[in-house]
């Protein structure tokens, strides 16, 4: 506590010194703060935000973090920059709560601030940009599965455990729009418990009960890789497709063997560029965040927020072997 | 000689094997498919080689708790060797597998004999301590299945003589096993050790020593298992086989080996965890809902422990029988 009051109070020093000099940039300037440098995921949004400070114009994206992934880190990034005196700052927090108090200041200073990828309690931000939304999960896991069975047929879930609140969700979500896609029967859900070899039996099983499996569903990282191991080694690669939700690197090696014909997950770089979009949007007065507001996100389509200020980005993004070489290094 | 046997633990738990591979077929008769039978075995072959090394330190009347911690540091300690030097030989991995397990087992096993701390609190402190150096070496980083060389993932599942390796690691294992445990010295001091620690040093046996070799057994066969796993399921992270120690325990409990040491047979331990592996393979095809998975894995483990609590009433008169039968 004591070394957040010291630095809060040098940081103030620091601005009241810099509060009659005039401002040199002409250039917006929007800080994307992450969770810790040297992590691809976020080094892949930082490149989406050069990407969207290039389209607009008149943008300097200031690519910033702690060493560690730790909130009293982000707090001192903050304070450096309310001393810069930047246009906005886009985090993607460490702690939900920790960082409020200094957000709030830097919203004091007439900065902008969101939230993106990890959220901030509402008091310290003005929006939250989520990457997508459950309901457009628990689509995407569905249609992935479906986009490759062009003839109908069943499929099954492999989830984490049965008791797991998100993927509960996304297969409520994925139940609710099932009939929009007719000839696909979900005949099982069964539980991994994010444990490989669990999971890895719970495939198999799956594939010696429904000897016309087409499809596993496993919208989590740890399912879907034991998965298509199981599926590898049952030698069952070309008719059972593992999809649903995973990481790049971790999947390589299952859309390389064909196991999986495509998967989802956000994209880091539309992340970046789409917190940008709308921290310029916001600084220059082109949108206002209130719940109900609708703001452009450039390339991507626009954002709807919710009474709690926060929005989706869009549809998680699909990985298939077009794009796995480009991402398995990044995430 | 037969009616002994008919009367045994190891009997009773092949009859309820039996009984449990007939109630599954009559809902699923394809399980009891030589081939599936043949992929339970091979899917419970980790479970059987952790069992062995667990049964031996049981025998001690000490319990290891850091297996599963110690096989997944080992498993990411060569799966990251394999990503750095993709040409290092399978036989050297092996060996590399087997000295890093033996090592921690080692461990375990000096602290239990020097330092006569108990050998719960040793165990559960190591297997922390392995659970964080995995993630100070892997930075919390998964090993993925496309940065393994195909050799290093190929060992595992390479089928000789109609078995997959892994299945012939657990053969070799129960093998060795039956005769260190019924054929030498050290095998008739891990009896001694647990059934009366006193008559033991009477009789010129070192605990301590006897308890350390029990650890570094039970080290080393996880050590093994550690790269067979990662090998087998393709991917090493901070988390895997987490919990798996417990598993391990049961099997070695299910199958009649007594936590008060000095009671059991590797004969015990291996039918334990094929019945813990019939279990787990079965339920995904039979279709039960996953809350009464876990119902039924706990009941067969109280069931367990209940048949060893009524041996152990005439506990001391069975081992004097069995060591008269051994000596």
């Amino acid at each position: 506590m004591n070394v957040v009051k010291t630095a809060l109070s040098t940081v103030a020093v620091a601005a009241a010194m810099f509060a009659g000099t005039a401002q040199a940039q002409d250039d917006m300037r929007i800080a994307l703060v992450v969770k810790a440098l040297g992590i691809g995921f976020f080094e892949a949004a930082a490149k989406g935000a050069e990407e969207a400070a290039a389209e607009i114009g008149g943008v300097e994206v200031i690519y910033t973090g702690p060493t560690d992934t730790t909130a009293e880190g982000q707090i001192e990034v903050i304070n450096a920059l309310i001393a810069q005196r930047v246009d906005a700052i886009a985090i993607s927090a460490n702690d939900t709560d920790a960082l409020v108090p200094a957000l709030k200041k830097a919203m004091d200073r007439g900065i902008t601030v969101i939230s993106w990828d990890s959220g901030v309690a509402e008091g310290g931000r003005q929006m939250h940009l989520n990457p997508s939304s459950n309901p457009l999960i628990g689509n995407m896991i569905i249609k992935l599965a479906a986009d490759h069975m062009p003839d109908g047929g069943d499929v099954a879930v492999l989830s984490a455990t049965a008791t797991a609140t998100n993927q509960n969700i996304w297969i409520e979500e994925m139940n609710k729009v099932l009939p929009n896609y007719p000839g696909i029967n979900v005949v099982a859900t069964v539980y991994g418990d994010d444990l490989s070899d669990k999971s890895y039996r719970e495939a198999t099983g799956l594939m010696q009960t429904y000897p016309d499996l087409k499809a596993i569903i496993a919208p989590t990282s740890v399912g879907i890789v034991a998965a298509a191991q199981a599926v590898v080694d049952a030698g069952k690669v070309g008719e059972v497709n593992v999809t649903g939700l995973g990481l790049p690197s971790e999947m390589a090696g299952a859309i390389e063997s064909g196991a999986s014909q495509s998967f989802a997950i956000w994209n880091p770089i539309d992340l970046g560029y789409a917190a940008t979009y709308i921290s310029h949007q916001l600084a220059s007065g082109a949108a206002e965040a209130a719940p109900g507001s609708e703001i452009s996100m450039g390339r991507i389509g626009s954002v709807t927020l919710d009474e709690t200020n926060s929005g989706a980005m869009a549809d998680p993004f699909v990985y298939d072997s077009s794009n796995i070489d480009e991402f398995k290094s990044i995430f | 000689m037969i009616a002994q046997f008919v009367k045994s633990r190891e009997a009773l738990l092949l009859a309820a094997i039996a009984l449990l591979l007939a109630l599954i077929a009559s809902r699923f008769p394809s399980f009891v498919s030589p081939g599936n039978l043949v992929a339970v075995f091979n899917d419970t072959s980790t479970l059987i080689l952790l069992a062995l090394g667990q049964m031996v330190v049981i025998l001690t009347r000490c319990i290891d708790l850091s297996v599963a911690a110690n096989l997944a540091l080992t498993g990411m300690v060569v799966a990251m060797l394999n990503t750095v030097a993709p040409g290092v030989p399978i036989v050297a991995i092996l060996l590399i597998a087997l000295t890093l397990g033996a090592v921690m087992g080692a461990i375990n096993g000096l602290l239990v004999w020097k330092l006569e701390i108990p050998p719960i609190v040793v165990t559960l402190g190591t297997m922390t301590i392995y659970r964080g150096i995995i993630f100070l070496i892997s930075g919390g980083e998964w090993i993925n299945a496309h940065e393994m060389s195909d050799a290093f993932k190929q060992f595992p599942r390479a089928v000789v003589l109609g078995l997959p390796m892994l299945s012939w690691c657990a053969i070799f294992a129960v093998a060795a096993f039956v005769v260190l445990v019924n054929r030498t010295a050290l095998g008739r001091a891990f009896f001694a050790v647990g059934g009366n620690p006193r008559a033991a040093v009477y009789t010129g046996i070192d605990v301590g020593r006897t308890q350390f070799f029990a650890f570094t057994l039970s080290g080393t066969l996880a050590g093994l298992t550690g790269y067979l796993w990662v090998s087998r399921f393709a991917v090493a992270y901070v988390d895997i086989a987490g919990g798996f120690e417990l598993t391990v325990v049961a099997a070695c409990v299910i199958g009649g080996i007594s936590i008060a040491g000095g009671v059991g047979s590797v004969a015990g331990a291996v039918l334990g965890a094929l019945f813990l592996g019939v279990i787990n393979n079965a339920l995904p095809v039979v279709n039960i809902s996953p809350f009464w998975q876990l119902a039924i894995s706990g009941a067969a483990i109280i069931v367990a422990v209940a048949l060893n609590a009524q041996s152990s009433r005439t506990k001391g008169r069975v081992i004097l029988k069995t060591a008269e039968q051994t000596a």
